[in-house]
């Protein structure tokens, strides 16, 4: 069930604040009497609330996110483009819409938000709270922001500040964007939105979230309805019809200024930035942490994982780290992946006091 | 039985690494107790898993590439069960193990025991024993290694041991606790 929470007053770490902000979340499951069974999933770049959709592989009924068993919520960051309060949302104070006039926000802004959301129903500690990618990203920050507040954090695929490379990608994308003459400082109209740098940062994005070995397995250097090469710049091959795909879709989908808001929320998150080391941001946290990474991730390797544990072992803080075995790269962590389900159920079901 | 000698040698509260950590069964018992607390390092997914249903944290990794993920002097005791005729690097592990904690606790089963030297001299074969019951060709016990090895390696490399439960020729375990001979 999709439904708004209306929230006043945002502080964000730019120093700015927003008055007045909305955030679309959906839940699943029942909340029990003492409102035990909560549990947060947070998206990544490109997610919504529909968590059941977006992440069918880990949550649903009798899957490793039980909905049967947990109060799951799913909220729609701020920034995005899928119903919570972003840079197409119309700022009350000009009845027009922000575009680039809304502010920068940062990963602990959206935590701040969801933290408006999760008291407004009530809820004074999560069972835990999950994600991957920029959803981990949340995660984490949930962990050193609200250490009272968690009692599990579950952070996949991630990292504790993006990495040079992981920005440098990021930049390009943002690039592409920016620098397509329909973007007009963001005040694009919806029929002449850019869409062409929106497809190009999404097929960068496509590019990164995969592996080396999972597009030779896919597409190998097959060509597409040819015979031979057409000795010309039309597309020859299938990967580079596939990436045209991904990118058109995402376009279709997806809103360019929204992307770079989110996109440059996750370069600035660095998790150790306020407490001036990674050990000192979770001294005090009090959740158990299960921190996994993907075998053939390169945009998030396991060493960014790794990171998070040794700083969280070195504050004697429990916690379970596990190289996960898969092929895709970045986004296995959607995938069905036995290890990654198994393993998220047993972490969540001997944690959870009932 | 020999979790009871390492449980032994092991102070109320102590902070512990246990390397090759299985499906936790040592960890769960200095946890219960002992009341210590630590981690688990596994090269096994599906030992992580095992210790995850337990409650117990785990580290997946390969403690032949060493303990880098660990700072120095950071537990009070890394243990290494079972598990040393098994690496491919024996000494540096030994050497991290001694960084990393203050104390380290080994235990492997003795390939000196009277037994074994017996096998070998009737049979003239790799001796095969319930603790050891692997062909040379297809186990994964790489290290052939004896008490006496043990302490010879000990004594070359500046390792101090501190109490060995009587390993001799007798024993069909080693169980050793060691520290490191160089001043702090």
């Amino acid at each position: 069930m999709s439904l708004i929470f209306k929230g006043q007053n945002l502080e964000l770490s730019s120093g700015q604040e927003l008055g007045a902000f909305e955030i679309v979340y959906t839940t699943y499951g029942t909340l029990n009497q003492n409102k035990s069974n909560a549990l947060l999933i947070c998206h990544a770049l490109s997610g919504d609330a529909d968590a059941v959709i977006w992440w069918e592989t880990q949550v649903g009924p009798g899957k490793a996110i039980d909905t049967n068993q947990y109060f799951v919520i799913c909220s729609n960051t701020i920034g995005s483009c899928y119903g919570s309060t972003g840079p197409a949302s119309i700022n009350p104070k000009t009845d027009t819409p922000y575009n680039l006039s809304f502010p920068v926000i940062t990963i602990t802004d959206m935590v701040n938000a969801q933290k408006k959301l999760i008291d407004s129903l009530d809820i004074s500690s999560l069972a835990s709270v999950i994600g991957g990618s920029m959803g981990g990203m949340q995660a984490l920050e949930w962990a050193v922001l609200y250490p009272e507040n968690i009692r599990t954090c579950v952070a996949i695929a991630t990292s504790a500040e993006l990495a040079p490379q992981a920005l440098a990608f990021n930049a390009v994308g943002r690039e592409a964007i920016i620098s397509d003459p329909n973007f007009q400082q963001g005040n694009y109209a919806e029929e002449t939105v850019p869409k062409h740098g929106l497809s190009i940062a999404r097929m960068i994005g496509h590019i990164t979230y995969r592996s080396d070995e999972s597009m030779s397995e896919k597409f190998g250097r097959r060509l597409l309805k040819k015979e031979d090469y057409g000795y010309d710049f039309s597309t020859d091959f299938e990967i580079e019809s596939y990436l045209k795909y991904q990118g058109d879709k995402f376009v279709n989908r997806f809103d360019a200024n929204s992307y770079l808001y989110l996109a440059k929320a996750m370069s600035y998150f660095d998790l150790s930035k306020k407490y001036g080391s990674l050990e000192e941001a979770f001294k005090n946290t009090q959740a158990n942490f299960l921190i996994l990474s993907i075998s053939s991730d390169w945009l998030y390797p396991a060493r960014e994982s790794k990171r998070i544990v040794k700083a969280l072992m070195k504050q004697n803080k429990p916690v379970t780290y596990c190289e996960i075995e898969a092929s895709h790269g970045h986004d296995s962590f959607l995938m069905e992946n036995d290890q990654l389900s198994k393993l998220i159920q047993s972490f969540l079901e001997n944690t959870h006091e009932k | 039985m020999y979790n009871t000698y390492i449980l032994n040698a092991i102070p109320n509260g102590a902070r512990v690494l246990d390397l090759g950590c299985g499906d936790g069964d040592l960890l769960d018992q200095l946890r219960k107790e002992k009341n210590c607390q630590g981690y688990g390092i596994d090269i096994q997914y599906d030992h992580i898993l095992a210790c995850t249903k337990r409650g117990i944290s785990t580290f997946h990794g390969n403690i032949d590439e060493g303990l880098s993920d660990f700072s120095d002097h950071a537990f009070d005791y890394v243990i290494l069960s079972q598990t040393l005729q098994q690496v491919t690097r024996p000494l540096y592990v030994i050497e991290e193990m001694l960084r990393v904690g203050h104390k380290a606790i080994i235990t492997f089963p003795n390939f000196g025991y009277w037994e074994i030297r017996i096998q070998l001299l009737l049979t003239g074969q790799a001796p095969k024993t319930k603790t050891l019951p692997y062909e040379w060709y297809d186990t994964p016990n790489i290290r052939v290694v004896s008490i006496r090895d043990f302490r010879h390696l000990c004594e070359q490399n500046n390792i101090k041991i501190l109490s060995d439960n009587q390993s001799n020729l007798f024993s069909k375990k080693g169980l050793f606790v060691v520290k490191s001979g160089k001043k702090d």
